[in-house]
């Protein structure tokens, strides 16, 4: 490894803060102007005007917005969300539980569909344009083009209220064993790589049939090697760096874009709680959520960067 | 009895039918509804309670934002995981609407209802082992009522000036006779906790029947049998769940597929389908909420009696029960009460849908032009369909309606109560003076009709001190008229209550006070393990 790498990798880390604080900014001022009273929402149609204004001023809304933000970001660098309006309690600590549930999710999610997708393109490239290749076209197309809640509910009816095989809910709490987590999560796994599955799987097929056509390994079929050999030593490695970025970009999803998949499946993840913490007007925990969404997003696609110019030479040697 | 009564006596024994289809289906022999309900009761009651079990309830209505601490109760799932962890000094009757002693033994006013005595139990004890005292009881009803609350009970407390103990009795002194002390008294928020909640709000500590083993807001919450409940007619299963599933779909399949035994919120829409399901009861009950259409009185065109007398004669009711509910809900007669209230009156008339005459009031106001109605889906279920018939019914009268559909976001804050003519809709109230007190008084921070009538503030203010019940009966009859034939209130239907149990669950209260069984249903039912 080079100085010019080491430069490149940590320019793009710099690039990544820089970004967040910009976000950062615009979080705070897109939950300044939404509609709506926080003392209000907290206490509903029943509130008497002396209850509203108690609570206002307890949750000190009555002072700057840009004071505010700065003691808001100044928290959040060392990990220190506040307190949420509604319920009094560390976000901090309550965010870590959510965020925990959705990575566990996520990867779970992750851990079949990558392989699968992965697999199911090279072996769509190996035997392209036969019945088995149109097929996967077909079905991977489907899921795609079905939003996740229908497909959620189809698996819904099919394996919890026809077959009963799985639990149609997937609440989940700590006293749980690993294996009955997975369990429970398993019709919202099953969504999400339906989902998911047909993405990662078209852009490595289209990625590996690209360099396909590339003259070298005209050469290596000229030599005489056989198909899969060439598919795995010849041209995957030049095909990783969209295959990489398409994966950083599916992971992201799984982790940020799941909101709907944790409200019709019931599972006590970070996008459930955001969605409660909005129509709450609790804006600290709406902050919060939307920071580390978008922290998640900007760390996996820099890792996307820096891998796929690891993984390509030409790119790790910039003329 | 008949063969076909005893059959349908079986079913309703079993759990497999309604008292509202019993009642249908014994109409149908000649039975009156009387003697049929008093065989639906019988064969209700036929059933010994059993003990044991897990309920598992899928709720709509919780947040990772709830506590335990009462005084925030907003949604269904901590208004009814608190009924299983706690108790009120007074309950409300599901039959009559009458109020009923629970941890109050029993009660007196003074002749004026200005003051009143309650007799505190004895012998009850919190969760963490300590006998609830006058004190606590006292000072349970001061965190909810006092200046600094935040309790959202707090408006229904505003006529309480000072609270004292007298040995084993709660005193309170009101500043103004009030004849309803008892049934504000049933509210759910008004939990009696040790020493009132000023310690811990949120331990979770009551008398109820259920001690609180797990709370995480917005996922789901257990408890389980305290050992020393104090009455053994409710709490028959050994603990309860209840899991937040806030999506429709999620809460029909979870109870299809057997992993709860009770849901609330049954859409109108999908109720049929739910019913068809092997398993299922579907438990619908007439509300006292309902969904309206409120006018401003005082902003033009509407405070001209004769444009909202059209507007009041150009809906169908009817239809709207039919199309837009499905059946389940009930007409409305443009004022707030109905028969599921203590002291309704039934010989009001029933307006009906009269475009004619709806036309004549109409040119008779001498308005001409679109009227803007502001609604959103978030109003009320179906409040879209609904104000798009309205359009449709009102067309035929002349009147042209312009409906404005505003985003569901921030409605209660910017249209409500803020634009002179917008769906809407309330939940029930303990009593007909709170109901009146809360939006139809002229001073009412949410009079949203902005109804202000001097002759019906001071009947209002009257009957709340008056102990005759013939005579209040008389007021608050006075007082509908008013409303219905003067006010700015649409009332076109009363919504039902829609839940649904899979058939193990017996024992069910049919109760218009609140959903789930007035929010009791975890304490009331039991599992049939046969």
């Amino acid at each position: 490894m080079g100085g010019p790498l080491l430069t490149m990798i940590v320019q793009r880390i710099a690039l990544g803060v820089l970004l967040l604080f910009a976000v950062s900014l615009l979080i705070f001022a897109g939950t300044e102007i939404l509609p709506g009273d926080v003392a209000q929402a907290i206490l509903g149609q029943t509130a008497t005007p002396e209850a509203i204004a108690n609570i206002r001023e307890q949750l000190g809304l009555d002072r700057p917005a840009p004071m505010r933000y700065l003691e808001w970001l100044g928290g959040a660098v060392q990990g220190d969300f506040g307190v949420s309006y509604s319920n009094r309690q560390e976000i901090a600590t309550q965010i870590a539980g959510r965020l925990g549930n959705t990575l566990f999710l996520a990867a779970a999610a992750a851990a079949i569909a990558v392989p699968l997708a992965i697999i199911l393109g090279i072996l769509s490239v190996r035997y392209r344009n036969t019945f088995f290749d149109r097929i996967i076209s077909i079905v991977t197309l489907t899921t795609i083009s079905l939003p996740e809640f229908f497909s959620g509910y189809i698996l819904m009816f099919v394996f919890a209220v026809s077959l009963q095989w799985f639990p149609s809910s997937a609440t989940v709490y700590d006293s749980m064993t690993l294996l009955e987590r997975l369990w429970a999560i398993a019709l919202p796994v099953m969504t999400l790589v339906l989902v998911v599955v047909g993405h990662m799987m078209r852009m490595t097929r289209a990625a590996i049939l690209n360099v396909l056509s590339s003259p070298y390994v005209e050469t290596a079929e000229l030599k005489g090697l056989s198909q899969s050999r060439i598919i795995w030593r010849h041209a995957l490695p030049n095909a990783v760096a969209p295959i990489i970025n398409v994966v950083a970009l599916n992971l992201a999803y799984l982790v940020v874009g799941v909101v709907v998949i944790e409200v019709i499946f019931v599972y006590p993840g970070m996008g459930q709680y955001m969605v409660d913490h909005v129509s709450k007007r609790d804006v600290p925990v709406v902050q919060a959520c939307g920071l580390i969404f978008a922290s998640v997003y900007i760390i996996l696609n820099t890792i996307a960067d820096v891998a796929s110019v690891l993984a390509n030479p030409r790119l790790r040697h910039p003329r | 009895m008949s063969d076909y009564t005893r059959y349908l006596s079986r079913q309703v024994t079993r759990g497999r039918m309604s008292r509202r289809e019993f009642l249908g289906r014994s109409a149908a022999l000649g039975i009156t509804a009387a003697t049929a309900n008093s065989i639906f009761s019988t064969a209700v009651r036929a059933q010994a309670p059993q003990k044991g079990g897990a309920l598992k309830m899928g709720l709509v209505g919780g947040e990772s934002t709830n506590s335990l601490d009462p005084a925030t109760f907003l949604t269904q799932v901590p208004q009814n995981f608190g009924n299983c962890w706690g108790e009120q000094l007074v309950l409300q009757s599901p039959e009559d609407g009458s109020a009923q002693p629970q941890l109050a033994e029993s009660w007196e006013p003074s002749e004026d209802a200005t003051e009143w005595r309650f007799k505190i139990r004895k012998g009850v004890t919190f969760h963490d082992g300590k006998e609830m005292t006058p004190e606590d009881v006292a000072q349970t009803i001061r965190r909810h009522s006092d200046e600094k609350t935040q309790s959202a009970a707090a408006g229904v407390l505003t006529d309480i000036d000072d609270i004292s103990v007298d040995g084993d009795y709660v005193v309170f002194r009101m500043a103004r006779g009030n004849a309803d002390l008892p049934l504000l008294l049933t509210d759910y928020h008004l939990i009696i906790q040790p020493n009132g909640g000023y310690d811990a709000p949120d331990a979770g500590i009551g008398t109820g029947p259920y001690r609180v083993e797990v709370n995480e807001p917005g996922v789901r919450h257990v408890a389980t049998k305290y050992d020393g409940y104090w009455r053994d007619d409710v709490g028959h299963v050994d603990s309860v769940e209840v899991i937040v599933m806030n999506d429709n779909t999620a809460r029909m399949s979870a109870l299809q597929s057997g992993q709860v035994h009770i849901i609330n919120r049954v859409e109108p829409r999908t109720v049929e389908l739910l019913a068809r399901a092997a398993g299922v009861a579907i438990e619908n009950v007439p509300s006292k909420g309902h969904y309206i259409f409120p006018m401003f009185c005082n902003t033009a065109p509407f405070d001209n009696h004769d444009l909202r007398m059209a507007l009041k004669l150009a809906i169908d009711r009817q239809a709207m029960v039919d199309q837009v509910f499905q059946g389940y809900a009930s007409l409305g007669n443009d004022f707030p009460i109905n028969e599921s209230y203590a002291l309704f009156s039934d010989d009001i008339e029933q307006r009906a849908y009269d475009p004619d005459q709806a036309k004549f009031h109409y040119e008779k106001s001498g308005h001409s032009g679109p009227i803007v109605l502001r609604t959103s889906d978030v109003a009320f279920p179906g409040a879209v369909d609904a104000s798009v018939l309205f359009q449709q019914q009102a067309a035929a009268a002349g009147i042209t309606l312009d409906i404005q559909r505003e985003p569901g976001d921030g409605y209660w804050t910017e249209v409500w109560n803020k634009q002179p003519f917008c769906a809407s809709y309330w939940g029930g109230r303990p009593t007909q003076d709170s109901m009146y007190s809360t939006a139809y008084y002229s001073d009412a921070e949410w009079n949203d009709t902005r109804f202000f009538n001097e002759e019906f503030d001071s009947i209002l203010l009257e009957a709340r001190a008056e102990l005759d019940d013939t005579k209040r009966k008389d007021m608050y009859r006075d007082m509908a008229m008013m409303v219905r034939d003067d006010g700015g209130l649409i009332l076109p239907v009363f919504n039902d209550f829609i839940d649904a149990r899979r058939e193990e669950v017996q024992g069910w209260v049919s109760d218009p006070n609140h959903e789930t069984s007035n929010l009791k249903a975890a304490v009331r039912v039991w599992l049939d393990q046969s």
